[in-house]
């Protein structure tokens, strides 16, 4: 065999077995590389009261509820399964954060499965749509009434 | 292919190239970006922020398509041993790592008034970050290899080995839950998830980008291989 063909097979076969090495590593830290907990996850394994933890999911549409002192916030998250996390946050949430869009809070779980949170990060999803012909131009952030 | 990779043939096509990659380049951004920043819509929840996007996909694609394009130089070093590869790769690198970090910047400028964060270690983020570290490690060792007077086997070896990053990067959104929405265009099946009037300047400027990326790479070619050759006559002036 010509030197070059060698090459060409040794190189090949190292990128390959380098290639499954890394994925083999990848799919393997599935769950400690995730960035938060789901509600599905959190049912799975129980609450994690020990440590301060990020879950997200959705905003459930109509959970949205202000408390009289203005600052204070309650919402559900939710996620592709009937599971939900119900939390509590005080504080100026993000622009994107509303009802029906992906939110990620940070915090612990109380005793009682509610999440008190000390920080909110909204989520955007994959679509980029211009608003309705109707308001365009003015960019309304539908937040918190 | 192969052909191109006799010096004297490529300096003739890349001197003839460079103008119209460069100019070609310059124009679409100015038409992409310009419109994209002052005609089209902004985002029904971003507003005017999602503006930042006919910056940040085309920084990103490329951030990732000059690794790419080290993992095929690298591949052609090694098995190939081809005289050119060495010196695409090391032209790859200044400009790739140049897009990585506007695409770091970009990224973080956005997350700050969207997400309510500039910075999360999050799938996405961190492996983007990697990258752009995996281009600080090449361009040391290729210029500390090249000062050497050594062929580049060494950094080709590393070029081959850190292209494993580049299927994290597209996959992080997939694989880990993450703070960063995942793809919104799917080049394989043709869909996307962005409205026309958004997606066709972002296309245009990622193609302009893509041109001037171009440019600069021919440029930074040319005038690797026209040093080589002037330290070469030093050489055998300094002999005669």
């Amino acid at each position: 065999m010509k030197p070059k063909s060698q090459r060409l097979i040794l190189v090949s076969l190292a990128v390959i077995a380098l290639g499954v090495a890394v994925l083999l590593a990848m799919s393997a830290m599935r769950e400690q590389a995730a960035f938060f907990y789901a509600p599905a996850d959190v049912q799975r394994l129980g609450l994690p009261l020990d440590r301060p933890v990020r879950v997200g999911g959705m905003v459930k549409e109509g959970s949205l509820r202000r408390h009289d002192d203005g600052v204070t916030i309650d919402f559900i998250v939710h996620d592709e399964t009937e599971h939900t996390i119900p939390v509590t946050f005080t504080g100026i949430v993000p622009n994107l954060f509303r009802e029906g869009s992906g939110v990620v809070a940070e915090g612990r779980f109380q005793p009682d499965g509610r999440f008190v949170a000390s920080e909110i990060l909204a989520k955007h999803d994959e679509n980029y749509m211009p608003p309705e012909l109707s308001d365009r131009g003015l960019h309304k952030t539908e937040t918190i009434e | 292919m192969h052909a191109y990779a006799n010096p004297a043939r490529f300096l003739k096509i890349a001197r003839a190239l460079t103008p119209w990659l460069g100019w070609g380049g310059l124009l679409l951004i100015a038409i992409g970006v310009g419109y994209g920043l002052l005609v089209a819509p902004p985002e029904r929840y971003q507003g005017d922020s999602v503006r930042i996007i006919y910056l940040h996909v085309p920084a990103a694609w490329l951030g990732m398509g000059g690794w790419t394009g080290i993992a095929v130089a690298s591949f052609m070093q090694l098995v190939w041993r081809h005289p050119l590869a060495a010196v695409a790769g090391r032209a790859l690198a200044v400009p790739g790592a140049l897009f990585t970090a506007i695409c770091l910047v970009s990224g973080s400028l956005w997350g700050r008034p969207a997400w309510g964060t500039y910075w999360e270690w999050d799938g996405r983020m961190t492996s983007m970050l990697v990258l752009l570290f995996l281009y600080f490690g090449y361009i040391a060792l290729a210029s500390a290899e090249k000062e050497k007077g050594g062929e580049g086997r060494l950094t080709a070896i590393f070029g081959l080995a850190g292209t494993v990053n580049l299927p994290i990067i597209h996959y992080s959104v997939v694989w880990w839950r993450s703070l960063h929405q995942t793809q919104s265009i799917d080049i394989v099946r043709g869909q996307s998830a962005i409205a026309g009037e958004m997606l066709w300047p972002l296309l245009v400027s990622a193609v302009g980008f893509s041109l001037f990326f171009g440019a600069i790479v021919m440029m930074r070619m040319r005038a690797d291989l026209a040093r080589t050759k002037v330290e070469a006559r030093l050489r055998r002036m300094a002999e005669a």
